[in-house]
């Protein structure tokens, strides 16, 4: 297969797409089309490659030549040999900036991502989640409580972003009053420039080294401390491995911004996601309210019908197959969990949202293998605590307008659902 | 049948049947053992199964896989006991395993 190109393509908005995939010759297939998950049209692609072209080849796409991954096993598979499938360079379909690479160990391979989450591991582990939980509720409960009543509003911004800010927060010790910076840097780290998020590239480093100098000075001070903090900061400060961390200033900003990226748009579209989803099953809405014991295993079929990072990507480090196709050293292989999540083969009926879905937990959201989610308890909390609150307070969080939907095939979300509350 | 035993972070003991050839994984599912997720459906690579293996059982449940050594290792919590559940096939010489299962699962 010919060589993936490092040079991206100037980023242009897209905004016609084929409706029906079907229409097109099975090679012309590329679902990494940012339109299509805006416009909620990339369904059928999906479909289409599960039923005829379950590991399929782009030759052409905004980001070079690609395998899409469609079906739950072969995803799985995939996700679990990262010997034969490697994460180093990059985990989205877009290249990294090649002169401003941040090295987070998302993007590394063993022995390196190794060493480097075990540091951080405690952080979003459940023993120091279920110590924070409390602060957490209050949290929410606020959030909740200043809603406001009786008209209509964003939920992405007034519960979704606000919550994940505050979650983040939390994690760092961060201070409270600035907390909006995590939000702004997370959005910038993400969007492609000319999107209405940052103007240029240099724009955005200038943004990210800002955020690097800020918790240059959370460091410090947490460092300065004899009893080490639970916060993320105060982990790296006195972690053996990471105490030094410093003197690698990129690789601090990498750790920094992965979990901030990480915990930020896949918690907070998970919270929109729930939302919309059990308005457009009334029924089972109805079901939550008789049985709130529902709530963990809705949280996780939540996750499995949202499926907030619709894909992460690898390179294959040697030649290998996969589903009768021959995949060459140095190709790109997406695995599409949001086309994994709708297998037939793994969930019955798999478009309908079910919250009492006895296999819901095995959906492939938080990934499998050494990269599996480790905030996944972080994103399960906050979804369970929200609607642990939310029923305690309101009949209904009813939606009164169609969602706007994230132009990207990576990042699925919204940046808008309009909702009232309906009170007990 | 081979008879594993659970026990509970707080102390609370599950004695179950273990199938020959299942794993123990699957004995706790099967008997609705509280504090054992298996996400993946016993494919080593969730490490939602978590165990500590009684320490006089270690030598019979044998070693784990590199596989299985690299989900563990990610695990803070990990002790030299550790193991994954779905990695321990249930054999004859099991009978009377003794498992403690983890407060926290991650
Ligand atoms: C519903 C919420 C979330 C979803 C759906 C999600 C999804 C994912 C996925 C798909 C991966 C990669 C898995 C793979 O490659 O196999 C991942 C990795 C990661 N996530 Fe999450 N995530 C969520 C919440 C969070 C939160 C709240 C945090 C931080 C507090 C977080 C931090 C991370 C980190 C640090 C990694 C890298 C793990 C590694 O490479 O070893 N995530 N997440
Ligand atoms: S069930 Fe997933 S690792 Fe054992």
């Amino acid at each position: 297969m010919s060589e993936a190109t490092n040079t991206q393509p100037e980023f242009q908005i897209q905004t016609e797409y084929v409706a029906d995939p079907y229409t097109l010759p099975l090679e012309d297939v590329n679902p990494a089309q940012g339109v299509l998950f805006q416009n909620d049209a990339h369904w059928p692609y999906f479909e289409r490659l599960r039923k005829e072209d379950p590991v399929h080849w782009s030759a052409e796409s905004e980001f070079g030549p690609y395998w899409s991954v469609t079906k739950y096993q072969d995803i799985k598979y995939v996700d679990m040999n990262h010997q034969i499938f490697s994460s180093e360079g990059g985990i989205t379909l877009a290249d990294q900036d090649e002169d401003f690479t941040l090295p987070m160990f998302i993007a590394m391979d063993p022995p390196k991502h190794d060493e480097q989450r075990k540091v951080v591991a405690p952080v979003a582990g459940p023993r120091n989640l279920a110590a924070l939980e409390p602060e957490i509720r209050q949290r929410v409960c606020n959030i909740l409580d200043d809603l406001p009543r009786g008209e209509e509003f964003n939920w992405v911004k007034h519960l979704s972003i606000e919550l994940t800010t505050q979650m983040l927060a939390t994690l760092f010790d961060f201070p409270f009053e600035d907390r909006y910076k995590l939000t702004r840097w997370s959005d910038v780290a993400t969007a492609p420039p000319g999107t209405g998020i940052v103007e240029s590239e240099e724009q955005r480093r200038a943004e990210l080294l800002e955020c690097l100098e800020y918790f240059t000075g959370l460091w410090h001070e947490r460092a300065k401390r004899d009893e080490p903090g639970n916060d993320l900061i105060s982990m790296l400060a006195h972690g053996g491995s990471t105490r030094d961390m410093l003197d690698r200033p990129m690789e601090y900003l990498g750790n920094l911004i992965l979990l901030i990226v990480g915990g930020n748009d896949t918690t907070r579209n998970s919270l929109t996601g729930g939302v919309l989803a059990l308005n457009q099953n009334p029924a089972e809405y109805d079901k939550l309210r008789q049985d709130p014991k529902l709530i963990p295993n809705m949280v996780a079929e939540i996750i499995r019908w949202q499926t907030p990072l619709a894909h992460m990507r690898r390179r294959a480090l040697v030649d290998t197959e996969l589903g009768g196709k021959q995949i060459k050293a140095g190709d790109k292989v997406c695995m599409w969990y949001v086309s994994g999540n709708r297998d037939p083969e793994m969930f019955d009926d798999p478009d309908a949202f079910v919250i009492d879905r006895p296999n819901a937990r095995s959906h492939i959201s938080f990934g499998f293998g050494i990269h599996r989610c480790m905030g996944n308890r972080v994103g399960e909390m906050q979804l369970r605590i929200v609607w642990e609150e939310l029923l305690k307070r309101f009949h209904k969080v009813e939606v009164t307008g169609e969602p706007e939907r994230v132009y990207s095939s990576f990042v699925k979300g919204y940046s808008e659902l309009p909702v009232r509350l309906i009170e007990n | 049948m081979p008879k594993i035993t659970f026990i509970e972070h707080d102390g609370t003991e599950h004695t179950v049947d273990g199938e020959v050839g299942l794993s123990v994984m699957r004995a706790a599912i099967d008997n609705l053992v509280p504090g054992i997720d298996a996400d993946c459906g016993g494919e080593c690579s969730c490490a939602t199964c978590h165990v500590y293996v009684d320490p006089s059982w270690m030598d019979k449940v044998g070693q784990p896989s590199d596989r299985e050594e690299s989900m563990l290792d990610l695990n803070p919590e990990r002790e030299s006991n550790s193991r994954l559940s779905c990695q321990i096939p249930v054999t004859e010489d099991l009978d009377g395993l003794k498992v403690t299962v983890p407060e926290f699962q991650m």
